[in-house]
């Protein structure tokens, strides 16, 4: 187990130093200029070409990228172009309000694809399981920019249940305790919804149809000879056989909630990665970019990692040192 | 002329009496009569071989008895199950729970696909050993290894926590006949018990069972399409075609004096020893599907005694000697 754990890292980090590379050229190739900000008739274009030089951007892309690359491996992300603040220091904000809209949604969406998923195959054909089916479709293939409208919509503009956006109220920090966590919660609810509903929708789809594959294997049926009760059956023998390709899916679907996270953060001014990344590229802040880009792609490998050391465990006829049989 | 099944076992009240069962399937394509008006019953500590072509309605007569028939597509339409007296085709499903697995078992025909591949073996024997016997956690795991023991598995202690795909298909069919026997059932119903396996895992699981009903004394419905392996294990023969049974009698009897031409059939497809290889007739033509029936009675577009009657008109069951009864017009009359 270790040992598949410390070769997959290897591979990883070599995936990371390819995607890194990749991004970097592609960001300098396309076109647009990081000094476009600085565009204006009363700056002199002498100064603009100084801030120029003094940055680096003058000098040819390959020696800029290996330089940008040997600080990059010592752990030093550069400065911001646009706000001139340490890439580091933007990340630390960034990072753990992602986090929180993405865990939140993650939840959201394993914990109410499997239950849906679940009583749809159980209840199969039953009025639930059609108004489930209808249902997960039309979320499934509604863009989340509408949904997410639509939701404001509803519950801030209509109903004032709801905040429309921001991660607290104003003033919310002098709350604390419980009355921050609430309020917190409350910004919280409408952004993870939108950002989960879609890939819960997509799972509940994809869980149904793996609980009633499982339902029909013989093992099911002697459980049930066995005299256990219907509940057990299927919670108990049913389900773990039928969660065991669900966990691959939610590594593969952690890539598509944090890109949706990207849409989801600026509808609704979350101050997250994805906010960050859209306004960088914007702004040509190359650095910005390649930062948040590498640790998209961390997040990403380790939660397929996460994903196959679950599969193993699930699965007792995979072993994870591979071909040869697990030790 | 006798409906129903009296006049066997003349004093002793049967352990199962199985009477018009009738359970169909809801297809697309029509209603499905699997098992058309089954009748039969077994004694304590009996052993009554089921036999039939594949497609027969054994499975689902097996089904019906444990109430596990597939809801939907199937459902068990009429007639009774009485288990001691009790129709359980008329208790409540919590009530049937008890009788799952703990006075009936069944045994699958298929032990790759039976056991459960996430679960050890030993687990899913003690799981149900801790749901019928109430005991803790240490104690049904100490029993469990005792049944796998009993069931000639070596190095049980061991055994007990490996996964199915760790095991043989021969190893496998021990587990499911040690999970089905761990309740002491007074019933054990063993579906095409060895027909997955190997040939000389065959005989093994035979043997095994064989030795197993000497020493819990439990009743066995052991179902085959195989006569060899009835002539082992049964004391009493039921024949069925296409969702009836067609012929009821002492293993002994069936074999001597079979009285349904279908019977004669199924005998002269047993390769014998003595004879060559080329002799082995198989009967013409194959099992009706459930869907198409024919008119008259079920065997006569096979039957080589067909009469004009046969196609109009479906045959009762008629007694042909003490304990022997058969559907068939060939018999009508002949009986004591
Ligand atoms: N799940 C099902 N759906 C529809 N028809 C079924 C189903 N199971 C069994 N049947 C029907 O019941 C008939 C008898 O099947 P079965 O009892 O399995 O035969 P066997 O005697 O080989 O065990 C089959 O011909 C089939 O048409
Ligand atoms: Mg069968």
């Amino acid at each position: 187990m270790l040992a598949f754990v410390c070769k997959r890292l290897l591979q990883s980090l070599l995936l990371v130093v390819i995607v890194l590379t990749v991004t970097f050229f592609l960001l300098h190739l396309a076109p647009g200029d990081p000094m476009a900000r600085y565009f204006h008739p009363e700056i002199a274009p002498e100064t603009i070409e100084l801030i120029r030089e003094r940055l680096g951007l003058d000098r040819p892309v390959v020696e800029q990228y290996f330089k940008w690359m040997g600080s990059f491996i010592r752990g030093d992300f550069g400065m911001s172009l646009q706000y001139n603040r340490p890439v580091r220091s933007l990340l630390a904000e960034a990072i753990p309000n992602t986090l929180r809209l993405t865990v939140a949604a993650l939840i959201l969406h394993i914990v109410l694809g499997i239950l849906l998923g679940v009583i749809s195959a159980v209840k199969r054909y039953s009025p639930f399981d059609r108004v489930n089916t209808v249902t997960a479709l039309f979320v499934y293939s509604i863009p989340s920019f509408w949904l997410a409208l639509m939701m404001i919509m509803i519950f801030s503009l209509k109903l004032g249940l709801l905040p429309s956006s921001h991660m607290q109220s104003i003033g919310a920090g002098e709350l604390g305790g419980w009355a921050l966590a609430l309020d917190r919660l409350r910004h919280l609810v409408l952004p993870a919804f939108v950002l989960g509903v879609a890939s819960a929708a997509g799972m509940a789809r994809y869980m149904r149809g793996s609980m009633l594959d499982v339902l029909r294997e013989d093992y099911i049926q002697t459980a049930r000879a066995k005299g256990l009760p219907e509940g057990k059956v299927v919670l108990k023998h049913a389900l773990k056989n039928a969660a065991i390709p669900i966990v691959t899916l939610i590594g593969l679907s952690l890539p598509f909630l944090l890109g949706g996270a990207v849409v989801t953060e600026k509808i609704f001014s979350w101050p997250g990665m994805g906010r960050l990344t859209v306004d960088a590229i914007y702004a040509r802040d190359y650095p910005v970019v390649l930062a948040t880009n590498f640790v998209v792609a961390v997040i990403v490998i380790l939660g397929n990692l996460l994903a196959d050391i679950g599969y193993a465990l699930l699965d007792p006829r995979i072993t994870v040192t591979g071909r040869k049989g697990g030790r | 002329m006798m409906e129903g099944n009296d006049g066997i076992g003349e004093g002793m009240a049967p352990l199962l009496e199985i009477d018009g069962l009738k359970t169909v399937f809801y297809t697309d394509e029509g209603v499905a009569r699997a098992v058309d008006g089954v009748s039969f019953s077994i004694n304590p500590g009996e052993t009554i071989g089921l036999v039939g072509e594949s497609g027969c309605g054994k499975s689902v007569t097996a089904l019906s008895i444990m109430r596990l028939v597939p809801d939907p597509p199937g459902r068990i339409e009429g007639g009774s199950v009485l288990l001691d007296g009790r129709d359980l085709l008329a208790i409540s499903e919590k009530e049937m729970r008890k009788v799952r697995g703990n006075e009936i078992s069944i045994v699958f025909q298929e032990p790759l696909t039976s056991l459960n591949p996430v679960f050890t073996c030993g687990e899913q024997v003690r799981e149900a050993i801790g749901l019928h016997q109430k005991l803790g956690r240490r104690e049904s795991k100490e029993q469990a290894i005792e049944m796998l023991r009993l069931v000639r598995i070596p190095d049980p202690e061991k055994r007990y926590g490996n996964y199915p795909h760790q095991m043989s298909g021969g190893m496998r069919q021990r587990v499911m006949i040690a999970m089905a026997l761990s309740c002491q059932p007074k019933l054990l119903i063993a579906d095409e018990p060895s027909t997955a396996l190997d040939v000389s895992v065959q005989a093994q699981i035979i043997e095994l069972l064989l030795e197993l009903r000497e020493q819990l004394g439990m009743a066995v419905l052991l179902i085959t399409h195989d006569l060899a392996v009835v002539a082992q294990m049964a004391e009493r023969v039921v024949v069925m075609y296409a969702g009836v049974v067609v012929e009821e009698a002492p293993l002994g009897r069936l074999f001597a004096h079979p009285a349904h031409p279908y019977t004669d059939g199924l005998l002269a497809s047993i390769p014998k020893v003595d004879a060559p290889v080329e002799r082995l007739s198989a009967i013409p033509g194959t099992v009706p599907d459930p869907l198409r029936l024919p008119p008259g009675c079920r065997f006569s577009d096979r039957c080589p005694k067909r009469m004009d009657k046969c196609s109009v008109t479906e045959p009762g069951m008629f007694a042909v000697a003490e304990g022997h009864r058969s559907r068939c017009y060939l018999c009508e009359g002949s009986g004591p």
